[in-house]
Formats: C-alpha cells, structure tokens, sequence
C-alpha cells in the first residue's frame, strides 16, 4: 500500500466508525447538522476541494463534481426539508471513496505484478579487473569487454562465452523453462538466468543494445498506443458526464412544472430534486474508464510472461480479429536448417551407412557435410578415414576403415559408373557407394517443425478462416510441406518482393473486419511484416530487424505460439467487450430505475462501487494465460 | 523528437484529461500517456527544446488534473 493509500484507507475507517456511533446519537437540529459534517468533511475534503478546483480551471464535468453536487445536494435536502437525515450524503461520499481506494490497490497490484512477471532486468554485471570481480552498472560495459555470470545471476549483456559451460533458463525470454547447454564459443542472450556453472563472455553488444534492454524497451511503451475500444471510452467519457448532468437538470426541473402546470398537482420539488441527485450519483462512469485500459495492461502483461510480445493494446485488437494468417515458410514452419530427414535402399544399417558418410565427409565444412555429422552425433575419428578427395561440385570418395566410400550426388554416380537409384522425395540426396557397390542414399532436407501441422490445426481452432504459405523454395517442395501441414493455399518461387505483392492481393480479398497476420522470421521479410494488418516475428532473440518491423514478436521458434498469440489477444478483448457492456448495461439501468423513482442513492452508489469493484476483478482475468 | 518521461496520476480518466493538456501544449507533436506504466511519451516540434517545453506540459497538466505530477 502506498502512503496515499494508507491515508485514505484511514480517512474511510475514521469516518465509518463516526456515521455509526452518529446514528445512535440522540440530537437534532443544527447540532446535528453540526456533528455530521465532521465526517463528511472528513471522507469528503479532498472531493470538495479537486471540485472547486476544477470548476476555477473550467474542467468541470469530472466524477468528483458530481459526487460534490449530489452530496451537497443531499444535505441541503435534508436541511431544507427539516428531515435531519444526513447519513446519506456521508454514506455515498464514504463508499465512494471505498471504490476509489480499491480501485487504486487493485491497479497498484497488478502494475507490481506485471512489472515482476517482466523482471529481467540485471542489477549489474561482474567485470574481472586486477585479478579481482568488481561489480558495474551494465550501461557502463564496453563492447569486448569480458564479464564474469555466476550460477543463479542473469546474464546480463549479449556476448559469447570464452570460458566455461553452463546451462541456461531461457524463460524470462521464451516462456518456457526448457534449459538450454552452453559451452566455450556459443552465442548467449541477456535475460537468461546461468544455473549451473561458471561462465565468462565477451560481450558483443552494448547493455542499451541487448535484447534484455530491447524487450524491456518494447514491454514498457506497449500500451502507449492505444486501442480503439481505449479510445472510445475516453470520447465516451467526455460527453457522457456533460450530458448526465444535464439529464439531471432536466429531471430536476421538468417533472414538477409539468405537474404544476399541466397536471395541476403540487410540484414535489423535493422528489425530483432527490431523484436528480441520485441520478448522477448513479452515473460515474469509472468501472468502464478504469477497467478497460487494465484488461488491456494484464493482456499484455500476461502475453509476455508467456514469450508473446505485444507492442501495443491496438495490436492485440488486432490480432483478435484475425481470419488469414499468411506463413511465410522457412523459419516458421520448417526448421530453416537442413537435416537428414531419411535413408533410403540402404544395403547395410542406417546407423552403418551414416557413419560412413559422415567420416566420408569429416574434412568437408559444407552445410550438407555438416548436417551429416550432427545426424552421425559424435565426433567423428579422423584415423579411421584416408584418402578423401573432394569432386568439387559432386561429393567426395574417401577411404574408411579399409573400404572405399563415395558420397555425393547423381554426377558423381555417373562418373564413378556406378547404377543408383533416383529419389522421389523431395531434398537433396546424397547417394553413397561402398566399395563400388551401389549403398543407397541419404535424403538432407528441411524439416518441417514437429508441431507446425498442430500449430495450424489450432489456429483453425480459433477461428481462422484461412491460411496461406509463401515461400521462395520449388513448388515442388512448397506443396508437399502444405499438403503434410494442412495448409490451404500456397504461393511458391516467390522472389523476397513477390511476397509483398501476394499479401497486398490477400489483404484486398479481406473483408472488412477480418485481419491478415503474416508470420515470418524476421529474415529479409520486414517489409511484408510491415504490409501485413499484424506482423508477427518469431524466434526473434536477437534479431533486431524483426522485432523492430513486428507487432508481435514471438520469443522463441514454436509456431504453436502463434495460435497462443490470438487466443490471448481474443481473451482480452472478451474481456474488454464484457466490461464495456456490463459496465454501461447496468448504468443505464440503474439511470432508468432512479428516473422512475425505484432507486434511492444508497443503491446507486453500491451499484457504481460494486459495478467498479467486478470490472476490475474483470480486468484482471486477462493477466491469466497459461491455460490458453 | 521523442522523450519520456515518469508521471504520477490517481485515475485513468485523469491521464487522459493529461494527454490532452499536453497534446494542447504548443511545441508538442504529439503525446501519449500510458495510465498503467505511469509513462507520458511526448513527440516534440522540430527546433523545440524539450526542457522548456515539459514545464509548460506539467504546468497545463496541472491546471486539468491538480493531483498530478510530471517528473522532468
């Protein structure tokens, strides 16, 4: 609690306990009237003064004018119709009050909540100087400099390890608390947690340029733009209190004189006059001005913890009404890197006929050589291999453990004169010969991310319509990746441009209110993240061009985040169009009932309080993601 | 230019009452306070210098909402 909430807090408590012991209290008249304004002025001061203030300054129409009016209104009633009933004013300033102090904790909670789900902020960062650790501000690190991380501190700038082997938490960054091995020469982001070892690093960024520092950044400026709903209530909040005031004006006035001068009654002035007042106590419109920006805060709030970044409420909207998410495919949906994705004919084991190829290729550093060795998984031993003679353009021939090895591609087969087999998959084969006889082949490919065809089933099952994958690869491949994900349609041999031009033509198919989301890695398609209703980057740690084009930037690779993404965002929004149309539902209602005279002011503040008090508990629902 | 700048404000309503003061502020392109984060982002003028700006920024915020603070 801060202090000013302990204040008022206190201020409340004081003028509770008053009004009770009050209404036991056995005088009348003026001292009466005397003794209640004690605790009126004592809940009521600080309304009173903010009025009058804003009635100097020509900011009139705000929610403490009108509590000012109706109070004080009351307690002329009172006075002029000789009822000595005052505990009613005090009793609507005092839950008045109640609510607004709530609503002050409840936001000051979830402002602290938010902010430690996003503590990855490093305190500092450990410099070796003299032979000695002396602890810096990490602003003050100079790139190349090399720093020392603990088990248990975060890393607290970029940088690649020179010394040591750990293992890392990446979830402040990913949402997930899969741990990650790092060894002497491995690249590390800031903002993940060293659990293990020692590590040293020679940072290769400045701590502003980091990604912890670019997170933080994106994080904290994030519900600076605002959404349409946002904006909506604040247009609705300006003519709305004018115009409840002058509702009440009329409620005041025109019921009598139409009895006085039409029906020929007496005017009951003090009914309406009542009705009047409480009419605007009704009308505060705080639930819907505090709890629409709050859902929009826990939304993204929630969404960070969970690895989704979202650099503003109006992107979340967004992102709710999506209907065509457009994929962009290497990177997103398949690995981007190349593997073995299968052996085929193989005359002898698998296992056998990798080994082979990989100790066959050990010398090379081409990218097939070395998706061979990382699918072989172990070091391979050199003694074993002689002989190896690189076919520039073809493969290689080496001897192995006493047999001649060939691996390489259909020219090398043909040269060597040896029959092989062609392959129907698509890749690239690597066919392999053994001692001049025909061995069968390796298929390298890029593979497609394990829950990449889930990812899209689950997309489906939010609610979007369609989805479309561009790439620059063979139609070949294009449509095979698609047909295995599910994907409903497919534009390929797309140079980097084309692709701004197919989204362009998608987008025109949109109807009005369905979005487009295109996803992409943040590599060479900032422009069409850019083009895109909502671009969405992912595994974007450290690419700094994607996270700046994005609107949505997915920490770690997993497309299955994309389906979280939009399930979050619809969360929110749900939430959004629940408070709205609560929130203004029951204040027209309980408007109506205290025009009809059904209502009197003590049920018009426990509704304003209590509408408050749900919305905001509301609210605060979108800050819960995991589940989703 | 853009700056932020740490605000201190009681209600929602009131950082929006502070976004249009500031946005009214000449020498202020454009303005956006974030209730939540107690954040007002302000975009200034060509030529502005902020510092002079700010004052007349926090001075109008007062003038709509005297609860608030502008920390420059």
């Amino acid at each position: 609690m801060s202090k000013k909430q302990r204040i008022l807090l206190a201020r409340i408590v004081t003028a509770a306990v008053l009004l009770v012991a009050l209404h036991f209290a056995p005088v009348t008249g003026w001292l009466r009237f005397g003794l209640y304004l004690v605790p009126y002025l004592v809940i009521g001061c600080d309304i009173l003064r903010k009025a009058a203030r804003g009635i100097r300054n020509r900011q009139i129409f705000d929610e403490n004018f009108l509590m000012a009016v109706a109070t004080v209104g009351a307690i002329a009633l009172a006075l002029y119709e000789q009822s000595g009933d005052y505990t009613e004013a005090v009793a609507v300033m005092l839950f008045y009050q109640v609510g607004e102090w709530f609503q002050s904790y409840a936001v000051g909670r979830s402002r602290r909540n938010i902010s430690e789900l996003m503590d990855i902020r490093p305190d500092c960062a450990n410099v070796e100087r003299d032979g000695g650790l002396e602890q810096v501000d990490p602003d003050e690190v100079e790139i190349g400099t090399v720093i020392v991380v603990q088990p248990g501190e975060k890393v607290p700038i970029d940088g690649v390890v020179t010394e040591g082997a750990s293992t890392l938490n990446t979830a402040a960054l990913t949402g997930e608390s899969l741990p990650r091995d790092v060894r002497t020469g491995d690249e590390i982001l800031s903002g993940c947690i060293n659990m293990t070892g020692v590590l040293k690093l020679r940072t290769t960024k400045a701590f502003g340029e980091s990604t912890v520092s670019k997170i933080l950044d994106l994080v904290e400026n994030a519900s600076s733009r605002k959404s349409r709903s946002e904006n909506f209530i604040s247009r609705f909040a300006r003519v709305y209190t004018p115009a409840v005031c002058g509702a009440a004006v009329v409620l005041a006035l025109l019921p009598p004189l139409v009895r006085m001068a039409v029906l020929g009654l007496a005017p009951a002035w003090g009914t309406w006059v009542y009705r009047a007042l409480t009419f605007l106590v009704a009308s505060c419109p705080c639930a819907l001005v505090i709890s629409i920006p709050l859902s929009f805060f826990a939304g993204i709030g929630g969404a960070s913890n969970a690895g989704v970044l979202v650099k503003g409420s109006n992107y979340l909207e967004t992102l709710s009404q999506t209907r065509t998410v457009v994929f962009d495919k290497t990177g997103t949906l398949t690995r981007g890197v190349f593997e073995v994705n299968g052996i085929h004919h193989s005359a002898m084991e698998d296992a056998r006929l990798l080994e082979y190829a990989a100790l066959a290729e050990s010398a090379s550093s081409h990218p097939i050589s070395r998706s061979l060795q990382q699918a072989y998984g172990r070091e391979p031993d050199r003694s074993r291999v002689t002989d190896i003679q690189e076919h520039s353009g073809s493969g290689v021939t080496a001897v192995v453990d006493g047999h001649t090895v060939a691996a390489g591609n259909d020219k090398l087969m043909d040269r060597l004169g040896i029959p092989y087999i062609a392959c129907h998959t698509v890749g690239t084969i690597v066919h392999m010969a053994v001692d001049g006889r025909y061995a069968g082949h390796i298929v390298i490919s890029d593979v497609v991310k394990p829950d990449a065809a889930e990812a899209v089933r689950r997309l489906k099952a939010a609610g979007v319509r369609k989805t479309v994958m561009l790439t620059g690869d063979a139609q070949k491949v294009a449509d095979q990746v698609a047909a295995q994900l599910g994907i409903d349609q497919v534009c390929a041999e797309l140079l980097p441009a084309d692709k701004v031009a197919r989204v362009e033509a998608l987008l025109q198919q949109e109807d009005g209110r369905g979005k487009l989301a295109f996803v992409g890695d943040g590599i060479n398609d900032a422009p069409v993240l850019r083009r895109a209703d909502i671009g969405i980057a992912m595994g974007a740690m450290g690419s700094d061009a994607a996270i700046e084009a994005a609107d949505v930037v997915l920490m770690d690779d997993d497309p299955l985040k994309i389906s979280k993404a939009i399930r979050i965002s619809r969360k929110c929004l749900r939430i959004v169009y629940e408070n709205i149309v609560f929130a203004i539902g029951i204040k027209l209602i309980c408007l109506l009932l205290v025009a009809l005279g059904y209502a009197n002011m003590w049920l018009a503040i426990f509704a304003d309080v209590g509408v408050m008090i749900l919305a905001v508990l509301n609210a605060i629902r979108a800050l819960f993601v995991k589940k989703l | 230019m853009k700056k932020t700048y740490k605000i201190e404000v009681d209600c929602a309503n009131c950082a929006n009452k502070m976004e249009e003061a500031a946005r009214k502020t000449p020498g202020v392109q454009d303005c956006a306070v974030n209730f939540m984060a107690l954040k007002m982002h302000v975009t200034f003028d060509e030529g502005q210098d902020p510092k002079a700006v700010m004052e007349a920024v926090r001075r109008n915020c007062k003038k709509v909402e005297s609860d608030c603070e502008v920390y420059l």
